[in-house]
């Protein structure tokens, strides 16, 4: 099933630390975009022969008369020769100059989109990787000149080669995420309708590249009112749960994709119910079962990059208001889903540890109110596996408490489970602490088990709690808290009867 | 972390495994759980696009996007093979490679017209090009009501005349006014097709009525080729060549 498609890494030519250093300037880069809310990537295709053959074309800038002749001699002699021009002219508009000196040439996108509709097939498919390199520009104004081409594009997504399709895909994707301005016209061309025609193609590349390109989609801020409601009501969305799933065929980077897709549809909340009611938390609920099952063999296989979507989807679902009904949960709501949820997040400790707060924060979703997944969590002893995750970071640390307060709402059963144990010495620990939220969120817990336990409060007392409580007296926000709490230890307080009635 | 031995043995093997695990312990909230001054309720939670536990996801994401370039021509499992023709008889054209074939036939041989021999980038255009040149009650009844499709898959609007169509393409669906694929039939320049075809070739408006044994004729069978036949006869043109053909 892990058979990810593999596209190679750029190669550049740097040492390991020089790539290291790369790598941490880029992720600067990329979190202070996402930061400013600007984060937006494009994809790139290329041949596999264009990396090795180190063209005088990529290194330098052509003038515009050597543009002018190459798209002269692309129109003149025989297909062999209008074929090699173009090949040219595509390794040339790798160099932004070029680029933009290809767009200011009259006629040069309307000479792209005669070849690209021509009988030629190889004469369109390089037409096609012309557009392709222009799509991929970062400067706006080359990505927009491609504009006129964007209804052909979505002509051949009905009918033509999969190496076609793919291509008229990537560029599409590539340019629906440039501007409002070109969704403004991709959206009326019908973009929407190709694309519920196209995702019946059982290539999986082809079906990888529109992935992509509806994920592109997906992402504008217009989105939620002009692209989601008619993506919803297509054939797109049934198709895209069935391809959630990573089959031997298509491999896991066609899923990927479409985890991505649905991950921003959830996000928009425009319709959840409706994919509930599809069956959207059973299969992610199976298939993360499946990724745990992938993830016990502890090889680094890529499989982050289909739980981290995965994961989101599953979490926001699960925190609508019918996702809590026991026929939606029948298919995944047993242990099954927190022993998947635990074997995940060891793994990740290992190989991303960026997805150990994003599986908590499921676990919580999951715990909220199942009774049973509690029990689970009880009787498969992982709450000691869950404290061990504590030292982690401060989000961990909420997180792991707050789904420990979660089972110990639950009452006295469950607060037996978790008193006597490991968790008093973790407790003590974080008194220690002086984040105040922190330091809440185990006060709130310390309440819970006091109030179902008797007996934790005075084991407490036994361990010089009261001492480590004193130390936040003065903290505002905690103050009410530490003074209730001390009382119910000190057994003062109407807080906590002298007996539990139990059944 | 180090969890408890035979864990994953509780996952069970498949899909279908059904539900395991021991009954949910009774649950007995006291009152006083999460009262004032505490606040403690369990809550499920959404979190936005945006939310910054996503931060560290995104930029993995995004990096990918970025960083793979994705090869083109990578399918493992490409055989390799001699230099070979196209085998639609009169195509001339010859392949190093199976995809380029495929390339060429998907381009040229598929969706292809049986009367005029043109080829269409879709089945969509091939059949409103079959409806609107080679269906002779096609014309008669655009005269009384609106018979012209619209050009872009999915959209169910149909007009009286192809100009008001490209005005449609033009306004609503934000087409080039010279969109290549919309070939009025006036532009077609004389051709020698079909005897019986040339009656119908005739300007709308000035034609007698096409005979209806004709009529009949043309409309019991289906004027597509099933990409998987090939004619014995003639390269297939693209659509923009009004190369003449004589009759199959």
């Amino acid at each position: 099933m892990w058979s990810h498609r593999s596209g190679r890494l750029r190669a550049h030519g740097y040492n390991l630390q020089e790539q290291r250093d790369r790598w941490r300037e880029r992720e600067a880069a990329l979190r202070k975009a996402r930061r400013e809310q600007h984060l937006v990537s494009k994809r790139l295709l290329r041949d596999s022969d264009l990396e090795e053959a180190r063209d005088e074309f990529q290194n330098k800038p052509l003038e515009e008369l050597e543009v002018l002749h190459l798209l002269r001699m692309s129109q003149r002699g025989t297909e062999k020769e209008k074929e090699k021009a173009l090949i040219s002219l595509r390794h040339s508009l790798q160099h932004p100059e070029t680029q933009q000196t290809f767009i200011r040439l009259e006629g040069s996108i309307r000479t792209l989109i005669g070849l690209l509709t021509s009988s030629w097939a190889s004469l369109q498919m390089e037409a096609a990787r012309c557009l392709h390199e222009l799509s991929h520009a970062d400067q706006p104004n080359v990505a927009e000149a491609c504009l006129p081409s964007t209804s052909y594009l979505l002509t051949y997504l009905s009918g033509h080669s999969a190496d076609f399709i793919e291509l008229c895909l990537y560029t599409l994707g590539n340019l629906a995420v440039e501007s409002e301005a070109v969704r403004r016209q991709l959206l009326p061309q019908g973009i929407i309708p190709a694309l519920a025609l196209c995702i019946q193609s059982p290539h999986a590349a082809v079906l990888e590249a529109l992935g992509y390109t509806l994920s592109q989609l997906l992402q504008a801020n217009e989105a939620p009112k002009e692209i989601i409601p008619s993506v919803l009501d297509s054939a797109i969305l049934p198709n895209m749960l069935r391809l959630l799933h990573p089959t031997p065929e298509l491999g896991a980077s066609v899923a990927v994709e479409f985890a991505w897709c649905l991950h921003y549809i959830i996000c928009s909340q425009v319709n959840n119910p409706l994919l509930i009611s599809r069956g959207a938390l059973s299969t992610l609920g199976l298939l993360l079962m499946d990724l745990a099952r992938a993830a016990s063999g502890s090889v680094d296989t890529g499989l982050d990059l289909l739980a981290c979507p995965v994961l989101r989807c599953f979490g926001n679902l699960l925190a609508e208001e019918g996702a809590a009904d026991a026929g939606v949960r029948a298919d995944f709501g047993d242990e099954r889903i927190i022993v998947a949820m635990f074997i995940l997040m060891e793994f990740f400790i290992q190989h991303q540890p960026s997805l150990v707060p994003e599986c908590l924060w499921v676990l919580n979703n999951l715990t909220v109110k199942d009774p049973g997944l509690c029990t689970a969590l009880l009787s498969l002893d992982l709450v000691a596996p869950l404290l061990q995750l504590l030292p982690i970071s401060r989000v961990v640390r909420i997180l792991v408490l707050t789904i420990l307060c979660n089972i110990a709402e639950k009452g006295p059963f469950y607060c037996q489970r978790l008193w006597p144990g490991p968790l008093l010495p973790h407790l003590l620990d974080i008194l220690t602490l002086s984040d105040s939220e922190v330091v809440g969120q185990s006060l709130e817990l310390l309440q819970l088990l006091f109030v179902h336990q008797p007996e934790a409060a005075q084991d407490f007392l036994q361990h010089s709690g009261l001492q480590a409580l004193e130390k936040h007296k003065e903290e505002i926000d905690l103050q009410e808290r530490i003074q209730a709490l001390q009382e119910v230890a000190l057994g003062g307080s109407s807080l906590v009867p002298n007996a539990l009635a139990l059944p | 972390m180090q969890l408890p031995p035979g864990l994953l043995g509780r996952l069970g093997p498949g899909p279908a495994g059904s539900p395991s695990g021991s009954p949910p312990l009774p649950v007995l909230r006291h009152p006083a759980s999460g009262a004032a001054p505490f606040r403690f309720s369990p809550l499920a939670q959404s979190l936005p696009r945006r939310h910054p536990l996503f931060e560290d996801g995104d930029v993995q994401r995004h990096a990918y996007l970025q960083d793979v370039i994705t090869q083109v021509s990578q399918v493992p499992e490409r055989p390799r093979v001699a230099a070979f023709g196209c085998h639609v008889a009169g195509c001339q054209q010859e392949f190093a490679s199976l995809e380029a074939y495929e390339h060429h036939y998907r381009a040229l041989h598929t969706h292809v017209c049986s009367v005029c021999r043109r080829s269409f980038p879709s089945a969509h255009l091939l059949d409103v090009h079959i409806l609107e040149w080679h269906d002779s009650l096609f014309q008669l009844l655009a005269e009384r009501q609106s018979m012209h499709q619209c050009l872009v898959e999915g959209c169910p609007d149909k007009f009286r005349s192809s100009r008001e169509r490209k005005e449609h393409l033009v306004r609503a669906h934000r087409y080039p006014p010279d969109f290549r694929f919309d070939q009025p039939r006036k532009a077609r320049g004389p051709s020698r097709l079909a005897s019986g075809e040339e009656a119908m070739e005739v300007c709308p408006g000035e034609a007698p009525q096409p005979p209806l044994p004709q009529a009949s004729e043309l409309r019991t069978y289906s004027h597509r080729i099933p990409s998987t036949i090939c004619f014995g006869q003639g390269a297939t043109r693209g659509f923009k060549n009004a190369k003449k053909r004589s009759n199959q």
